[in-house]
């Protein structure tokens, strides 16, 4: 390399992907004054813990589920075997937007992009031989999480586990389904209705248990960038709390168990920097508006995954190099729960040998990389200071631009917020198309004869909607279909009601084998459904 | 572009199709706004459409060409039963594009059920519409 060649030139760009404008070098006086607070001091730059990983590494925590529950029962085995130390179940489509296996619209997606939970009885397949008072499970679920909670408190009876030994997450944010991921059911007030009554009731039934992850991922994944990424979550976070606020909830004990979900992409500094600013303004944003000063309310708790839409399908070997700085910039930003994506996990579901790697990627990254022995190891750098302050800066500015429009709630229901996204989206896919945004393999760098295979592929077994719908048939006829129709109809009334909690109802409903479809139509018949409000 | 040249999709009518469950809409929109910049009149659907009303809106709407944008894994299915829609209502001449996450085993299968072309994030935007105004020239 030439020694006159400008830094510019070596790095391809002199912006974040959020537009912060990078300079040549920071320097002490450009950056502040470092947060002089220790980790486990508000507001909690540093991290939520004094000792950091020392204390309590992160929580290995991969994303799978398919076909049956027998087929994901399998695959957790493996997993756990290996030395996962979570689990996080993936869902079919039917499950997450409430149709049985039946169902016309179900119909191709059953079994899918995740395991089919249409009932208990694939709940207890699910979890079969695996002792659910000594795992942590995380639920990807939004428009049924408060049924496939009931669902997982009713297995964990018929285990015969007590409910307040019960650790693990459902996502249950609805908000962020409305802007980016699609599984909403309900319109947004009796969804947030829903949300309340899973929280409320969770804090005191399975107190160790996070009933709401308050999720950036998707919107990210979706096109906004990390700053907006942050901003919409902590919007969408207060608008959670006031609502749990308005239901009667203590801020104090309950914000103790909210916890978040974010993607991490490419930049390793501006990732991580999310992960200070974001902490240290959630700290903030509670203890000004609402006076929280228990300090375990104000933590900051989240997990992550790396991957998604950073992954690409040319020369798809090169994602495991990008999930592994993905990694690194998560354990740098204070992760408390990790996800890797497979190398073709953008395409497929990831094979056994594919989900072998990214387990090994957090493994190497915990165990060889030595980033984790002390707390916090960028803390101090001019640049990572100056970052997280702008990024904050700019976190707040976004959330601004809400509370001027009105709030978030209404910037959803108007598709306020999902044209600004899809508006980023372009941009973004703009940027990459004049190759301005640098993608390795796939505008840059790239072969003439490129062949973009991955090598082994993973085909579901095409009969396995069929087995589904058979036990689905199976266990409506074997059930006391008195019990069923009695709990069914009790939820329907429950659900006319202003406020009364619904989650003994649908506990006794999962009892009952009522299913999934089952329940969400008697609350659509109260509640009707979302109207997607569909202008670009 | 020079600021005279006619947009190459002007006077084009297009279908932007969600089929299925799937609800990641982010490339729908994205082509929705490319196709609009490219001077076409855009019809989204919205999410979570059935291949019937795909196929009924498709017809009331005389659109010149349909595309389906599928994450899910689904394509095949439900590609194909929105192009035998189309030919049972006899309109099998409306050319269906396929977007998404489409891994590169499947095109074939696509292509050979009908589907006109498939797109996936990496194709550059300019492309897909150069290919789309020839499809529908």
């Amino acid at each position: 390399m030439s020694a006159r060649q400008k830094p510019e030139a070596i790095a391809g760009r002199v912006a974040t992907p959020s537009g912060i404008e990078v300079p040549v070098v920071v320097t002490h006086d450009m950056a502040g004054a470092p947060d002089p607070a220790l980790p486990g001091a508000y507001p909690f730059t540093r991290g939520i813990f004094a000792d950091g990983y020392r204390g309590r590494p992160w929580t290995i925590r991969q994303y799978s589920g398919f076909g049956s529950a027998e087929e994901s029962n399998q695959r957790y085995r493996f997993l756990l075997e290996q030395g996962q130390t979570g689990l996080s179940v993936a869902l079919d489509l039917p499950t997450q937007c409430g149709y049985d296996p039946d169902h016309p619209m179900a119909r191709p997606e059953v079994g899918k992009v995740g395991v089919s939970l249409f009932s208990l009885s694939e709940m207890e397949t699910l979890f079969e031989g695996i002792d659910l008072g000594a795992i942590s499970t995380s639920f990807t679920i939004n428009g049924t999480a408060a049924i496939i909670y009931a669902m997982y408190l009713a297995a964990a009876d018929k285990q015969g586990v007590p409910r307040e030994k019960l650790t693990g997450t459902i996502q249950n944010d609805i908000l962020k389904e409305y802007v980016a991921r699609g599984t909403w059911i309900f319109p947004v007030r009796p969804s947030l209705r829903l949300i309340a009554d899973s929280v409320l009731y969770s804090n005191e039934v399975t107190p160790r248990f996070n009933a709401i992850s308050i999720a950036g991922a998707h919107v990210r994944d979706a096109g906004c960038t990390a700053v907006e990424e942050m901003a919409y979550t902590l919007a969408n976070g207060l608008a959670y709390v006031d609502e749990l606020i308005r239901r009667g909830g203590d801020v104090a004990k309950f914000a103790r168990r909210l916890s978040f979900f974010f993607y991490v992409h490419m930049d390793l500094f501006e990732e991580a920097c999310k992960f200070r600013a974001g902490r240290r303004l959630w700290a903030r944003l509670l203890r000004e508006r609402y006076g929280v000063t228990d300090e375990k309310a104000l933590h900051f708790r989240f997990g992550v995954v790396c991957g998604g839409s950073s992954l690409i399908a040319a020369q798809p070997y090169n994602n495991i190099v990008r999930v592994a700085i993905e990694n690194l910039a998560a354990v740098l930003g204070g992760a408390q729960s990790i996800f890797t994506c497979a190398y073709d996990e953008a395409f497929q579901i990831p094979t056994e040998f594919s989900a072998e790697i990214a387990l090994r990627t957090q493994q190497i990254v915990q165990h060889e990389s030595g980033v984790a022995a002390t707390v916090d190891p960028l803390g101090g750098s001019y640049y990572v200071e100056w970052l997280t302050e702008r990024m904050e800066s700019g976190m707040r500015e976004v959330m601004r631009d809400i509370d001027a429009y009105g709030g978030v709630v209404k910037a959803i229901e108007d598709g306020w917020l999902q044209r600004r996204i899809a508006v980023r989206a372009k941009e973004k896919k703009d940027a990459t198309d004049r190759g301005e945004r640098v993608v390795v393999g796939q505008n840059r760098y790239r072969r003439a004869a490129q062949a973009d295979s991955y090598g082994e592929v993973f085909r579901l077994d095409p009969q396995i909607a069929a087995r589904v719908r058979e036990k689905h048939a199976g266990v409506k006829r074997r059930r006391d279909a008195a019990r069923a129709a009695k709990a069914l109809d009790a939820l329907g009334a429950a659900a006319a009601t202003d406020s009364e909690n619904l989650m003994p109802l649908l506990v006794e409903c999962c009892h009952a084998y009522a299913t999934v479809g089952e329940m969400v139509e008697r609350l659509k018949r109260c509640w009707g459904e979302f109207q997607e409000p569909v202008r670009l | 572009m020079s600021a005279l040249a006619k947009p190459p999709l002007a006077g084009k009518r297009i279908l932007v199709a969600k089929p299925g469950l799937d609800g990641h809409d982010a490339g729908a929109k994205v082509i929705a706004l490319a196709l609009r910049d490219a001077g076409a009149e855009v019809i989204y659907t919205g999410l979570r459409k059935s291949p019937e009303f795909i196929v009924r809106v498709a017809l009331d709407e005389d659109v010149a060409a349909v595309g389906l944008s599928i994450l899910s894994g689904s394509h095949q299915v439900l590609a194909g039963e929105v192009l035998d829609g189309l030919r049972a209502a006899g309109a099998g001449d409306i050319p269906v594009f396929v977007g998404g996450s489409i891994p590169p085993q499947d095109r074939a299968a696509l292509l050979s059920a009908g589907v006109k072309g498939v797109f996936t994030n990496d194709t550059p935007l300019e492309r897909m519409i150069d290919e789309l105004a020839r499809a529908l020239a």
